[in-house]
């Protein structure tokens, strides 16, 4: 198997933040942490582009590479986790992430960080599958539950594509080839084409 | 004599009290370690919320059930007629 990965396609995504909201209510998340954020470039301007945003699961995660207690590991399908019993809140991995995705809960006093808290693929932590712990720490298993992430699997438009990295790239390459682009974009002929609209 | 040796047992515990924060777990990074995680395609054992069709720990199932779901899931092409 190939690496799990994530891949947003930006001429699908309406900003929704349907991927957002499963994420949050799948693994409840607390207040003000935030695993998947969608991101809008050109806000309001015609043209503008969405992507959803989460851990990328870096091949060479800059995370994994400056944490001071070495507290990330990669699984055997590249999930890049970490295990919250050896993390010391530094904050380091924030620093280093390009995509912003390690977040900290601040509910303590004087804005003190609690544990790092990230996207796991929806795969859960280095607690026994489906406990009670895991749960609490990572959130939810669902590869260990023969599912895929989520915010993948709600994803209105589908836009958000999660998986085995070879099929999420045959799924977006068959997609970018058969929709074409401008008026040929499938879907605009059967909407506002002729009576013919729609057959090619 | 009686109070000399009160004192002195009051002192030892007194001291050991003192010592016991000397006491403290390692925190280094070496001594604490990442824990073990197991495979996911191991599954999550008997749980309502596991999806059909694959055989915890057979990861060849794992990853079918995987493929077909992203297939079905996320590839809308499948669906229409060409």
């Amino acid at each position: 198997m190939a690496r799990m990965k994530f891949i947003c396609d930006a001429e699908r995504c309406i900003e929704c933040n349907g991927c957002v909201t499963a994420c949050k209510n799948e693994h409840e998340v607390p207040w003000g942490v935030n695993r998947r954020r969608v991101v809008t470039l050109n806000d309001g301007v015609p043209g503008e582009k969405s992507i959803s945003v989460a851990c990328m699961h870096c091949s060479d995660a800059p995370c994994m590479a400056v944490c001071p207690v070495n507290c990330f590991y990669r699984t055997e399908e590249g999930v890049v986790l970490h295990d919250k019993d050896v993390c010391i809140g530094c904050g380091y991995c924030s620093y280093a992430c390009p995509f912003g995705a390690p977040q900290f809960p601040s509910a303590g006093t004087f804005g003190v960080r609690g544990k790092m808290d990230k996207c796991t693929f929806c795969a859960g932590g280095p607690e026994e599958h489906g406990s009670q712990a895991e749960f609490e720490k990572y959130g939810r298993n669902r590869l260990a539950e023969g599912k895929l992430p989520a915010c993948a699997e709600m994803c209105s438009t589908k836009a958000l594509l999660a998986g085995d990295g070879d099929v999420v790239a045959d799924i977006l390459r068959n997609r970018v080839v058969q929709r074409g682009k401008g008026a040929e974009v499938w879907g605009w002929g059967t909407a506002y084409g002729s009576a013919n609209g729609g057959k090619k | 004599m009686k109070p000399l040796r009160s004192l002195a047992t009051a002192c030892v515990l007194l001291s050991m009290f003192a010592l016991s924060a000397c006491g403290e777990t390692p925190q280094n990074a070496s001594a604490a370690g990442v824990k073990a995680d197991r495979s996911v395609y191991q599954g999550v054992g008997d749980s309502p919320f596991a999806a059909s069709g694959w055989t915890a720990g057979d990861r060849v199932s794992w990853q079918a059930v995987l493929k077909a779901r992203a297939q079905y899931g996320q590839n809308d092409y499948t669906r229409m007629t060409p």
